[in-house]
């Protein structure tokens, strides 16, 4: 049975900047890292082949170089890593994307049968949340998001009981597998992989398919394939915050400027 | 010869085969570890046999060490002397008594005083035992064992020679006053029971010399007698916190989770400790009640090593793990995370042993084969890969502290240094004021100095430490790679474990250039006068503290008090634990990223210890010292005492000039 993680390379946002002029975002030398929500994804579909036997897959698209994501996950694992890249995948928008992964996993499920898709919730360049259960309602798997705990799996029942964490509240959610899984940072403290897993990743073969594999209208996947797209970026103008005190020198007396602001505010109630 | 004297022989050939034969055994063990001997510089190692083993110099160093030294002395003496008695036994005509007087008289003796001190050391040693060891575990039964045997060793040895005194066949009783006294006891006594005495004072003799040499010393700590001369002599002659390198290659081993993966020295070593205990005593995590004790991890890895001798020979898996909780013979993960790397151990140790190495490569193997570490270090060891800091800041901000100073990224032909800022340096609010500091006096000195900015990585000090030898390998090789593409000539840090590693570890990695600590480049400044200080600003009264990383690791104690007396113009307190003694803030070795859970907190002891000398202010030269007294000073609400960096005093009494 198959643990599919869908992980996406992304620049590391913290140090992506915006170039005023053009807004757009400047790229260049920036570190490419693993959408920090999909490490969890991953981890947990390595904890199904570490628990029940199933065969952890990592599948990400993206640009060749996204082999590097690709081959981390290796050094952490996974059975095997495809990696679907094709010029004419490129400048996807969410719809186009969960489209070339759903028909990937659908390919993979014509040979071994499907049980659960992990997916981060969402990207961190992109913060939409939608490609996961785009993917879902495409295969129509049961959608589960926001899981921050396994509770329960039966093979034998092909059930599975997870919870959500939503906004104050958990909600333990049952269904049929084959489910999609959208993953938050509580669901799991992803493992660091060892010098050994490292160095055998080095020379392990990443499949790559392209279109000529997967054989989707092209219509329906890049930038033709995507019905959005995004016109500017920009940071958003902010009232200049301020700094009080001298929190290195005086820091209790800081401390107390601070309170007297909050309280002037009435933003801390007493 | 009569039948008593071929018993005798046989005897002592047996036992002296037996001797050779156990040590043979035991010593041909440590084969079993990886590494080639140590041969190179043999002058030098000769003149460390000379002076360490020989001379005592390390055990000297603390008080009680005079009665080991007077055990060791003498023991020598009476080597000679037991050797004679061995022959005599067997062959009369080598009896000491053949030689003339001149040299007869003095070596007798010399035997009996010796032999009268040596029980004089033997009742300090039983009463220092009994009453105040070191470790509660040193009253134990071999450890009495040994004491005693030389007590009767000795006190046989005065009987035979009392016994000849009274038969009348000693002709320099004269000169041997002990003897003679004893001979006393025994006037009255006939010849035949005189013959008696001492046949049984003979064998009494006799048997404490085969137990020490048949059974304590080739089977017991006791073993020291020879290995710790042998430790003295392959003791590492630089830098012995500096880890070797490993090559990442598919199928090779990364640290080490068997006592074969350790090296041939780490396995001597284990056979040259004495058990005395100091390595434990000065240990700052062992002290403030964590499970690490030193003295118990090189006991565990000779535990081990003869727990799976012979498993190990015939190429099967060792049935003792080395890294676990199996007691004796195996060291606990949490011990092994105790480490701060401060060395204080291998300061303490009498015979060089290299403890903190040792934590390393256990912690090589739990990080890199088996990805098991405290929580805590994931993130450090992510955002070091990530972001090449141990915070995960993005690169971009490494430079922002400069802004004042207007671009400074380096460039080979303007400027004289490569201002290594280090993550502490670039990132922590606390330290970016020592920062500027440094640039300051720079800037005031006219030295010429410039920053790599985003580009300079994490200079990987405490991933080495902490056993990431992977990572660590990246970034230093990155680093070295980005100094010789800039042409850079001389670097100045202002953090200790920058320094370490750049002036030791990266030296693996081809960096051999000029490496200075600011305290030093601070020290030379005032001395050529290239820096002035208009007005010594008084400061009341400071107190500084040793870091691991530049006093002991380096030996780098006197720029800084030097610097700080410059700048103030008054005299320093200093701890009661300071310079090759000093006391660690609990930081290195990683520890600064760790949570410290067991025990109390090293760094509130430090402060406790400093809050004696009631300093208005510490000085330190260290970031992480900085951030650990200041920190323990609120938690034991002094925080009314200032820590301040040496570079900051100096900023303030150059402040005048501006
Ligand atoms: S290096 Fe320091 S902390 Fe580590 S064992 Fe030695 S004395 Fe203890
Ligand atoms: S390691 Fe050194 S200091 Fe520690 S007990 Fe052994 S001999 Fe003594």
């Amino acid at each position: 049975m198959l643990a599919i993680a869908c992980i996406k390379q992304v620049p590391d946002t913290t140090q992506v900047q915006i170039d005023p002029e053009t807004n757009t975002l400047v790229r260049e030398g920036i570190p490419f890292i693993v959408n920090p929500y999909d490490t969890h994804a991953l981890e947990e579909s390595l904890r199904m082949h570490d628990q029940f036997g199933m065969r952890s897959i990592a599948l990400s698209m993206g640009p060749p170089n996204t082999e590097a994501t690709l081959r981390k996950a290796c050094a952490l694992g996974v059975d095997e890593a495809i990696l679907l890249s094709d010029r004419c995948f490129g400048g996807a928008d969410t719809l186009a994307t969960s489209n070339v992964l759903a028909t990937a996993i659908d390919r993979l499920a014509q040979e071994e049968e499907l049980g659960i898709v992990f997916c981060g919730k969402q990207t961190i360049d992109g913060d939409t949340a939608q490609v996961g259960p785009g993917i879902a309602s495409r295969l129509g798997l049961q959608q589960l998001t926001l899981v921050d705990k396994i509770e329960h799996l039966d093979l034998e029942k092909k059930t599975i009981r997870v919870r959500r964490k939503l906004e104050g509240r958990h909600e333990i959610v049952e269904a049929p597998l084959p489910v999609m899984i959208t993953t938050v940072r509580e669901l799991n403290r992803p493992r660091y992989p060892t010098v050994p897993m490292r160095l055998a990743a080095r020379d392990v073969e990443v499949r790559t398919w392209d279109n000529a594999t997967l054989q989707i209208d092209p219509e329906t996947v890049g930038l033709k394939g995507s019905p959005t797209w995004v016109c500017k970026i920009f940071s958003p103008e902010r009232d200049q915050g301020e700094i009080i005190g001298d929190g290195v020198n005086d820091p209790d007396g800081t401390a107390d400027l601070l309170i007297d602001k909050l309280l002037s505010k009435d933003l801390l109630a007493l | 010869m009569t039948s008593s004297k071929i018993i005798i022989l046989l005897l002592f050939s047996a036992s002296g085969l037996a001797f050779v034969w156990s040590l043979y055994r035991r010593l041909s063990l440590v084969q079993l570890g990886q590494g080639k001997g140590r041969f190179d510089r043999f002058g030098e190692r000769f003149g460390n046999m000379l002076l360490y083993a020989f001379g005592q110099k390390k055990v000297l160093a603390r008080p009680y060490g005079v009665n080991h030294a007077i055990f060791f002395w003498a023991c020598l003496f009476l080597v000679a002397v037991n050797l004679e008695f061995v022959l005599a036994g067997i062959f009369p005509a080598l009896h000491l008594s053949h030689l003339p007087d001149a040299l007869y008289v003095p070596i007798r003796l010399g035997s009996d005083l010796f032999s009268f001190l040596t029980l004089g050391a033997v009742a300090a040693a039983l009463v220092r035992r009994t009453f105040f060891p070191l470790y509660p575990e040193a009253r134990n039964i071999e450890g009495y064992f040994i004491v005693i045997i030389i007590a009767v060793h000795m006190l046989a040895y005065f009987g035979i020679n009392a016994t000849e005194i009274a038969q009348g066949q000693e002709r320099a009783s004269a000169w041997m006053p002990i003897s003679l006294f004893a001979s006393g006891f025994i006037k009255g006594a006939s010849p035949a029971e005189l013959a008696s005495l001492h046949s049984l004072f003979w064998w009494v003799h006799a048997v404490a010399l085969l137990v020490i040499f048949n059974y304590l010393i080739p089977f017991s700590k006791h073993l020291h007698v020879i290995t710790a001369i042998g430790n003295c002599f392959f003791r590492d002659l630089d830098k012995p916190n500096t880890q070797p390198r490993e090559t990442f290659e598919i199928g090779a081993d990364f640290g080490a989770d068997s006592v074969a993966k350790l090296s041939w020295k780490d396995l001597f070593d284990s056979f040259a400790c004495t058990e005395c205990g100091r390595c434990e005593e000065a240990c700052p995590a062992h002290h403030t009640g964590k499970k690490l004790s030193p003295r118990q991890l090189i006991h565990d890895i000779k535990q081990n090593l003869l727990a799976n001798r012979e498993a190990i020979k015939n190429g099967q898996e060792p049935p003792l793990p080395l890294i676990g909780e199996n007691g004796e013979g195996s060291c606990s993960e949490e011990s092994i995370w105790d480490c701060t790397t401060c060395g204080a151990c291998l300061q303490a140790c009498p015979v060089f042993i290299e403890h903190p190495l040792k934590t390393v490569k256990l912690r090589r193997h739990l990080v890199q084969e088996k990805s098991s570490f405290p929580e805590e270090l994931l993130n450090l060891f992510e955002n070091s890969e990530q972001r090449f800091n141990p915070w995960g800041i993005p690169p971009s901000d490494r430079g922002k502290w400069c802004q004042p100073f207007g671009d400074r990224t380096f460039d080979a032909e303007q400027n004289e240094y490569l201002f290594f800022v280090g993550c502490a340096g670039a990132f922590d609010n606390r330290s970016k004021h020592v920062t500027a500091a440094v640039a300051m006096i720079m800037e005031a000195a006219g030295v010429t100095w410039g920053i790599l900015d985003k580009d300079e990585l994490c200079c990987g000090d405490s991933l080495r430490r902490l056993g990431n030898e992977y990572v660590f390998d990246q970034l230093a090789a990155k680093n070295v790679a980005l100094f010789k593409e800039r042409g850079v000539k001389k670097i100045v840090t202002q953090c200790p474990h920058c320094f370490t590693t750049l002036a030791n570890d990266y030296r693996q990695y081809g960096l051999d250039i000029e490496v200075i600590h600011h305290s030093e480049l601070i020290e030379k400044l005032l001395a050529e006068n290239k820096l002035t200080l208009p007005q010594q600003k008084k400061q009341g009264k400071m107190l500084f503290h040793d870091s691991c990383y530049l006093g002991r690791h380096n030996d780098n104690f006197d720029a800084p008090r030097q610097v700080l007396k410059q700048a103030t113009g008054s005299s320093l307190l200093e701890f009661g634990r300071n310079r090759e003694n000093g006391f660690c803030c609990g930081a290195g070795g990683g520890r600064m990223w760790m949570e410290e859970l067991s025990g109390t907190r090293i760094n509130r002891e430090r402060v406790q210890e400093a809050l004696q000398q009631k300093p208005e202010t510490i000085c330190t030269a260290c970031p992480y010292c900085m951030t650990m007294l200041g920190d323990g000073l609120k938690d034991e609400g002094a925080g009314e005492v200032k820590v301040k960096d040496i570079a900051e005093v100096v900023a303030e009494a150059l402040e005048g000039q501006a």
